[in-house]
């Protein structure tokens, strides 16, 4: 494995791994689902699965808010800033996303003022420097970001800023978990929980999926020590029948969450009805919108959107790898057609995304796929 | 991006409470303390940023091992360029 002379206590992770393998035994298959983008890219830069054994197999969640976004959200962020004196401004991990006319970054060659922040307030810092245009902040992320975001909408709401608004695809991460287990074509063990999203939303909204769904699930931090130490938890609780939420990542992540982060997010969004996912279709309650009280922020009040339904390129398979059906390399674009350099899905633009992620890391060894390729 | 980057406080904005002036790698940047107005950190203590919001203190060592992970995952360089550009100053 690599690596593992760089982290603390190299001799723990020989241990643990060991202790996987014990009580993995070989009867017995895992499914285990790490949900957040974060984590698949630790288990592809450090090479978990090769240390794991054959019998766990690790299964990628839609944890990646800009891979879940529907090609038709951003050809509707990209028709508003098509207005004259509108700015786009979005992180930079949205600027090569494909729209179906091509990404921000397109549009900025052919002329569009298309900005990349790394802050949500300084997309504000933007619209006070640039009292004659509109700044329309695309706003994406799970509820990790949403916070930030409503507190740089307060802001603007208590400075009086007009001139700013939020077209807001923020998602909330257990709608999507919950649609996971729904689906039929997942059979799922137990979960390895997200880690900076549960800073902010704590442990307690997961224990509906130990006691309703009676799968264990881990919040883990991002080491492979972490990684591995939450998979031996798992373990334990399966091997026993058990259901439970336990917090691995106790040193960064409170029980409750953060408070002050939840009246921000509670002050400013409300959830939608339903929001369409890629890969997931539409999951009801499942992303925020700002309030009425924020009408004026919120760029699909202050502006038309043409709020069309767009599907993915036929041959693209980018739903069924985010809902972990597929693996990245059994999408028949993979390494052809899609690649990192001319991506035709986000799963492959974001840094994030499975598809990325696998690329960097393991396509070369996809020609010779191991027996547990397919989910079948 | 899903991982937060390590930071610390240098000092609190003389004329604002909830902006504070950390130190990342040696970047220094102004970032927001407005999620963590239930306990607020001091000059020395250590958070964990995201989009130029400070998210949670953590400790010193945390803050270490969270740099490294970072370092391990090819993640530093990405990390240091969205510190640079808070408050635009990469435009």
């Amino acid at each position: 494995m690599r690596f593992v002379d760089e982290f603390r206590a190299p001799e723990l992770i020989t241990r643990t791994a060991e202790e996987i393998r014990r009580l993995a035994g070989r009867e017995r298959h895992y499914r285990l689902m790490e949900v957040c983008g974060g984590h698949t890219h630790a288990i592809y830069r450090f090479g978990l699965k090769d240390i794991l054994p054959d019998n766990i197999e690790l299964i990628h969640g839609p944890g990646c808010p800009v891979c879940v976004l529907p090609m038709g959200r951003i050809d509707d962020g990209l028709s508003i800033a098509q207005q004259p004196d509108v700015i786009f401004a979005a992180f930079g991990d949205m600027m090569r996303v494909p729209g179906t006319q091509g990404s921000p970054l397109e549009h900025k060659a052919r002329g569009m003022d298309v900005r990349i922040v790394y802050s949500p307030s300084d997309a504000l810092k933007l619209a006070r420097l640039n009292p004659d245009k509109h700044v329309m902040f695309f706003a994406i992320g799970f509820e990790t970001t949403a916070p930030s975001t409503a507190l740089t909408v307060m802001r603007a709401k208590a400075e009086g800023i007009r001139n700013f608004s939020v077209f807001s695809n923020h998602v909330t991460i257990i709608p999507a978990i919950r649609a996971i287990l729904d689906s039929p074509d997942m059979r799922l063990d137990a979960f390895i929980g997200p880690g900076h999203v549960s800073t902010v939303i704590g442990c307690r909204p997961y224990e509906w999926i130990a006691s309703n769904q009676a799968k264990p699930i881990v919040v883990s931090g991002f080491e492979p020590l972490d990684m591995l130490q939450s998979i031996v938890m798992l373990l334990h609780q399966l091997r026993k029948g058990e259901a439970r939420v336990e917090n691995q990542y106790k040193r960064v992540v409170p029980w409750e969450g953060n408070r002050a982060a939840l009246r921000a997010m509670a002050e400013v969004f409300q959830l939608r009805p339903y929001f369409e996912w890629r890969g997931l279709g539409f999951i009801s309650q499942s992303a925020l919108r700002l309030r009425d009280s924020y009408a004026e922020w919120d760029a699909e009040q202050r502006f038309e959107v043409p709020g069309v339904r767009v599907t993915d390129p036929l041959a693209a398979q980018c739903g069924e790898v985010l809902k972990g059906v597929l693996k990245p390399h059994q999408c028949k674009l993979f390494g052809r057609e899609c690649t990192p350099e001319h991506p035709i899905g986000a799963l492959m633009v974001s840094s994030e995304g499975s598809c990325a992620a696998f690329y960097s890391y393991e396509h070369r060894k996809a020609a010779t796929a191991s027996p547990l390729a397919s989910i079948a | 991006m899903c991982l937060a980057i390590p930071g610390k406080i240098l000092e609190i904005s003389s004329d604002n409470p909830t902006s504070a002036l950390v130190d990342v790698v040696g970047v220094r940047r102004k970032i927001d303390l407005g999620l963590l107005l239930d306990d607020m950190p001091v000059p020395g203590d250590w958070v964990l940023i995201h989009v130029g919001f400070a998210m949670s203190k953590i400790s010193q060592q945390d803050a270490t091992d969270q740099m490294n992970t970072l370092r391990a995952l090819g993640e530093v360089e990405g990390a240091v360029q969205e510190v640079q550009g808070y408050g635009l100053e990469n435009s």
